[in-house]
């Protein structure tokens, strides 16, 4: 191994000690209540070995909770697809459209999930569709704003080929329009998916219900801190994998 | 009547540096079966002019009618193969012309619109690589299925806009030739942009140089007496040849020499 190499292997591992040496040093010191690395795996270690024991509905093994929190992800985000692919394709194909409704998107693409979430509450009068909705409508704008653009973008090559063809309608959007902003709308979809995986946190605190989010929120209520940790890194740990599972899909689409 | 007449067609474009003026009143036309070609420098205008005969700009002014009927949208019946190809590169060959074939052949039977993809497809020589997709192809090959395209729209009149000016000289030579062949055997009408004074010479029965832009016009058209078929060999020689060629460059040269 060359020493280029070795160095690009050793230093993320050197990177990771250090955070870990800080977060002792600032348990000892400054934040007493903030559990050391060592207090933290103990703590957690079972969550980690046995993830899919249940003890009670707010006590269970890590996977078990992240399975939760990943098929409430999972509704969300198609919701999230489902209603922001054609709202995305109708803005980017008519001008009229466009003028219509893109202001007001504008107007609701920074709107916190926490605001969106008691309207939800509301809404539905129940926790569970209340969190889907809030993480659908959260989730839902990159898919929206990428696919204008990708639509709105396609080069007037491939469209002068269908005009001169006179394509039809629907074979102006299954062979053309569609598939050149595919690699678009794929963007949209990754950039989406870390935004619902995102929102389920906050859904889950402020509705209780048993996943990651609300394992969190219940053990920062029953003041077993070092939980709160196990959560943060699961959360972490899963929000990396799929923003690299949906980027290995991106890549599909890009190489065509 | 001409088959094609394009008749004081003008038009300009609004940019934010101001109005330009491409087209300051073209007139051309076209007898059915007629291999004509349009000589002239890169950015004169002569693409502006391609696209109005394939009806994807209308005119300012000006009137162009193909067949008694005039130009007001673009259609398969004039079909058009454009410089950079613009194949769909997610369909593969054989799905790029059967787009084309499927176009103009509506209520064909499937088995029929098969046999008609391949045929054009092994008109142009790409049998083997008919289920590669463009990027896969070189440039040559690319042009080829593009020819194949423009065909299988059986149009009334093909437009091609520099085909060959991305290409290589060699590659370029290889299509000159093709293209020579296929025209032989089906007589297609066809008007040729180009800037390459020979490729016009070899493919087109009459000429049309084109004044350097802004305001860009045709010059009096030259006849190219070379008998067909024609082959590229020793046709240079010929004092055919030699006449037209001269008539072309002499045009040119005296435009630029006024504009300058």
């Amino acid at each position: 191994m060359s020493r280029e190499s070795a160095a690009r292997f050793i230093l993320p591992f050197l990177g990771l000690a250090a955070v870990l040496a800080l977060w002792t040093v600032v348990s000892h010191t400054v934040a007493a209540d903030l559990p050391s690395p060592w207090k933290t795996w103990t703590e957690s270690k079972r969550y980690i070995f046995e993830p899919f024991f249940k003890d009670g509905e707010m006590n269970q093994g890590i996977g078990r909770l992240a399975f939760y929190s990943l098929v409430r992800v999972a509704k969300g985000y198609l919701l999230a697809l489902a209603i922001g692919t054609p709202i995305g394709f109708l803005l980017g194909l008519s001008r009229g459209f466009h003028s219509a409704f893109d202001p007001i998107i504008q107007f609701l693409r920074p709107i916190s999930p926490l605001a969106w979430l008691p309207l939800g509450l509301v809404v539905f009068q129940k926790s569970e569709p209340a969190a889907i909705f809030t993480i659908a409508l959260c989730a839902m704008w990159p898919t929206v704003i990428n696919t204008a653009v990708g639509v709105s973008g396609i080069s007037q090559d491939y469209l002068n080929v269908g005009r001169v063809l006179k394509l039809s309608k629907f074979k102006m959007m299954t062979k053309i329009i569609i598939p050149a902003s595919l690699p678009y709308v794929f963007t949209g979809y990754r950039l989406s998916l870390g935004l619902a995986w995102l929102v389920i946190v906050a859904a889950e605190m402020l509705t209780g219900t048993p996943g990651v989010g609300g394992f969190l929120w219940q053990e920062y209520n029953s003041l077993v801190y070092s939980h709160i940790i196990l959560s943060v890194i699961t959360i972490g740990a899963i929000g990396f994998v799929l923003d690299r599972l949906m980027g290995l899909v991106e890549a599909r689409f890009k190489s065509v | 009547m001409a088959y094609l007449e394009v008749r004081g067609v003008e038009k300009s474009y609004t940019t934010s540096a101001g109005i330009t003026r491409v087209l300051g009143g073209i007139d051309l036309s076209l007898d059915e079966g007629e291999f004509v070609a349009v000589v002239g420098y890169s950015g004169s205008g002569k693409t502006t002019l391609v696209s109005l005969i394939g009806g994807l700009i209308l005119p300012d002014a000006g009137s162009i009618v193909l067949d008694g009927a005039p130009v007001s949208e673009p259609g398969p019946e004039r079909g058009m193969v454009f410089q950079q190809y613009s194949l769909l590169p997610w369909l593969s060959v054989y799905d790029n012309v059967a787009l084309a074939v499927d176009a103009v052949n509506r209520g064909v039977g499937a088995a029929e619109r098969k046999r008609l993809t391949e045929e054009f497809i092994a008109l142009v020589n790409l049998t083997p690589a008919q289920w590669k997709r463009p990027r896969e192809l070189s440039g040559g090959m690319r042009q080829r299925v593009a020819v194949a395209r423009g065909l299988a729209m059986r149009p009334k009149l093909l437009l091609m806009d520099e085909p060959f000016s991305a290409l290589d000289a060699l590659t370029r030579a290889t299509l000159q030739d093709e293209l020579l062949r296929i025209w032989g055997e089906r007589r297609s009408t066809v008007i040729l942009v180009t800037n390459d004074v020979d490729e016009a010479i070899l493919l087109a029965d009459r000429i049309y140089p084109m004044t350097p832009g802004p305001g860009a016009m045709l010059g009096p058209v030259i006849e190219v007496g070379l008998e067909r078929p024609r082959h590229r060999r020793h046709m240079s020689l010929t004092p055919a040849y030699q006449k037209a060629r001269l008539g072309i460059v002499e045009f040119l040269r005296a435009c630029r020499r006024g504009a300058a």
